[in-house]
């Protein structure tokens, strides 16, 4: 298992990796807090990037509406937690069925009755909406006013709890981030990983070459859902407030895939490249509008709008496939 | 509650409908033909909103004068956004059409939040409180010249496609693309066109919407996925189910709204969209295997 995780990975691109690894781990050392929640943020993005890769860059399916499973995960765990005093870790271990669940349930939908592409993609930002308004009504967990977790000032940091402060969620991510990265690679070595590529490619092919299509999309939209709610906790705990409004709407779902879009659909690096410029490129923009006195609220959104514009004209794979074979891993990598 | 309270939403939903098929009359339009999801369609509905809005309270023209005006004007806005920048995306991926779309209706959204800024606006017509009553049931003047008007414009649309040389001709680009351009049809044109008439259909249902509904930059996403739960609910390409399921979804929402609680209401809009999907997922109008 181990071994084939560095088949054909050239020298070239460990130590790229390794240098990219330390100097994410020593980050934090240097950088300012402003700079550390920007990190956070990426590294966020990264791993949800990552999951959604799952289903769209290797399975082939649109999913349109990620932003549900980061707020099932997010609204579990936050529940539970507030409600009867239960742990992220433990109320990880039903965050994580809940939000499969509503995967498997989408997929069941979809691919039993043979909804595919556009159909599949509106199917997700439907339920996803459908939640949203759910939420906004369950009094449970507060409907639209807002479901929030005791806040304290911590001195210090309590792993156990997720009660502490910046830097322990930025580890916590940069780990999953790190780990979801290994998952992917090692799932794209894998045979799943093969049946997908041939369901990507072509589902009739795939079909036809006696792959059982239903149960390997299946399996991608179940995986991608669960991983994505890990994210939803750590959210829920590290912003400490739930609002159905921010947490479900669609410009959520939209944010979570433009990184890897941006960074290369199906390839691994896309995703954290995707998200290292496209909050690094939110926050240049803000930065750039405040010293030049800009206070217009929108500003920099019609900003960053013209950028995703010129960059998906520019590279329409995706910026990875163009700047491996800049840095010399095109072969290697695809 | 009595029975005519039910009647009179009901009959209000169904003319507001309508007017939510003729907006998603433009995206079934525009996707039949051009393949190409127009994520940025509720945006484009806020475009003509906003221009209806300024002229009424700049010049006093009234919505529905400025409806065929309104309408040329995003016609050419639509043509030149098919023939400038989505033309070069036809051939790719739908994710990268999609981020294409995502990152115009963006920039939509922003251009009017900075000239228009974030608060609601609306239009009061002289007619605005004008009713028609008929036994028991009273009927919303508005809402009434609204449907009546988004229905006029849909048999003209109809008609073009069905009567006219450059209707046949767009059909054609719909049924066979590469037919098309074997017998020397300027498909580029045509789908430039299609998307111009989409945009159109959208303008004219945003101008009426606007007599109905307050207007904020931030409206078109929720428009956007209306349109969407409409052209699947009736049918993808069908334009008699554009229609049909804008009613449904507008009968459904207006109900859901007087049963339960207006603010649930998208809910029974998205659990119609998963019934259709589950038991018949061409759509009420579509055809087999869309």
């Amino acid at each position: 298992m181990f071994s084939r995780l560095f088949e054909n990975v050239s020298r070239r691109a460990l130590v790229l990796l390794g240098a990219l690894l330390i100097g994410l781990f020593g980050a934090p050392l240097v950088a300012s807090d402003y700079l550390l929640t920007v990190l956070i943020l990426i590294l966020y993005f990264a791993y949800i990037g990552q999951a959604w890769n799952i289903m769209m860059g290797f399975a082939g399916q649109l999913s349109l509406g990620h932003a549900l499973y980061v707020g099932l995960g997010a609204y579990t765990a936050a529940a539970l937690y507030v409600h009867f005093g239960i742990g992220p870790w433990i109320g990880l271990l039903v965050a994580v069925p809940v939000a499969g669940l509503a995967g498997a349930f989408i997929g069941y939908l979809a691919f039993r009755f043979k909804v595919g592409g556009v159909y599949f993609a509106i199917l997700t930002i439907a339920v996803a909406e459908f939640a949203r308004v759910g939420f906004d009504h369950l009094t449970w967990t507060k409907g639209s006013s807002g479901l929030f977790l005791p806040v304290a000032q911590y001195t210090r940091n309590d792993l156990w709890l997720l009660r502490g402060q910046p830097v322990m969620f930025y580890y916590i991510l940069l780990v999953a981030a790190a780990l979801a990265f290994v998952f992917c690679r090692a799932l794209l070595q894998s045979r799943i990983g093969y049946f997908w590529l041939a369901i990507r490619e072509d589902e009739e092919a795939a079909r036809s070459a006696g792959i059982d299509t239903f149960r390997y999309k299946m399996i991608a939209v179940v995986i991608s859902s669960a991983m994505t709610s890990f994210a939803g906790v750590i959210y829920a705990f590290y912003y400490n407030n739930l609002f159905p409004e921010q947490v479900f709407h669609i410009s959520r779902s939209i944010e979570i895939i433009l990184g890897p879009i941006v960074g290369g659909v199906g390839t691994l690096f896309g995703p954290i490249i995707g998200a290292f410029l496209l909050t690094g490129m939110s926050e240049t923009l803000i930065a750039a509008l405040h010293a030049l006195g800009i206070d217009i609220p929108g500003a920099k959104q019609v900003f960053y709008g013209f950028c995703l514009l010129l960059v998906i004209a520019a590279l329409p794979d995706g910026i990875w496939p163009w700047l491996s074979r800049r840095i010399g891993l095109s072969e290697r990598e695809k | 509650m009595p029975f005519d309270v039910y009647l009179n939403v009901a009959v209000g939903g169904l003319l507001t409908g309508l007017v939510y098929g003729l907006m998603a009359l433009g995206l079934s339009v525009i996707f039949g033909v051009v393949r190409v999801v127009n994520f940025a369609h509720g945006e484009m509905m806020t475009v003509a909103m906003y221009i209806a809005i300024v002229l009424f309270s700049a010049l006093h023209l009234d919505p529905l004068i400025m409806l065929v005006p309104i309408s040329v004007v995003l016609f050419c806005f639509g043509y030149a956004l098919q023939a400038g920048v989505i033309n070069p995306f036809i051939t790719r991926p739908e994710h990268s059409q999609f981020l294409l779309l995502v990152a115009i209706a963006i920039i939509i959204i922003n251009v009017l939040l900075i000239i228009f800024g974030p608060d609601a606006q609306s239009v009061q017509t002289s007619y605005s409180y004008d009713s028609f009553q008929v036994g028991k049931l009273i009927v919303d003047a508005t809402k009434l010249y609204a449907a009546a008007a988004a229905l006029a414009v849909a048999v003209a649309l109809y008609g073009f496609f069905q009567f006219t040389a450059i209707g046949t001709a767009i059909r054609a680009c719909a049924d066979n693309y590469t037919g098309a351009l074997v017998v020397g049809l300027d498909v580029k044109h045509l789908y430039a066109l299609t998307f111009g008439l989409g945009s159109a259909c959208v303008g004219a249902a945003g101008v009426m919407l606007v007599l109905i509904v307050d207007v904020t930059p931030s409206l078109g996403p929720a428009y956007t996925l209306l349109a969407f739960v409409i052209v699947i609910t009736g049918g993808l390409g069908s334009m008699p189910g554009a229609l049909l399921g804008g009613v449904l979804i507008g009968l459904t929402e207006a109900m859901a709204g007087l049963i339960f609680t207006p603010s649930a209401k998208s809910m029974f809009a998205f659990a119609i969209l998963v019934l259709v999907l589950l038991f018949r997922p061409q759509g009420i109008m579509g055809k087999k295997a869309a």
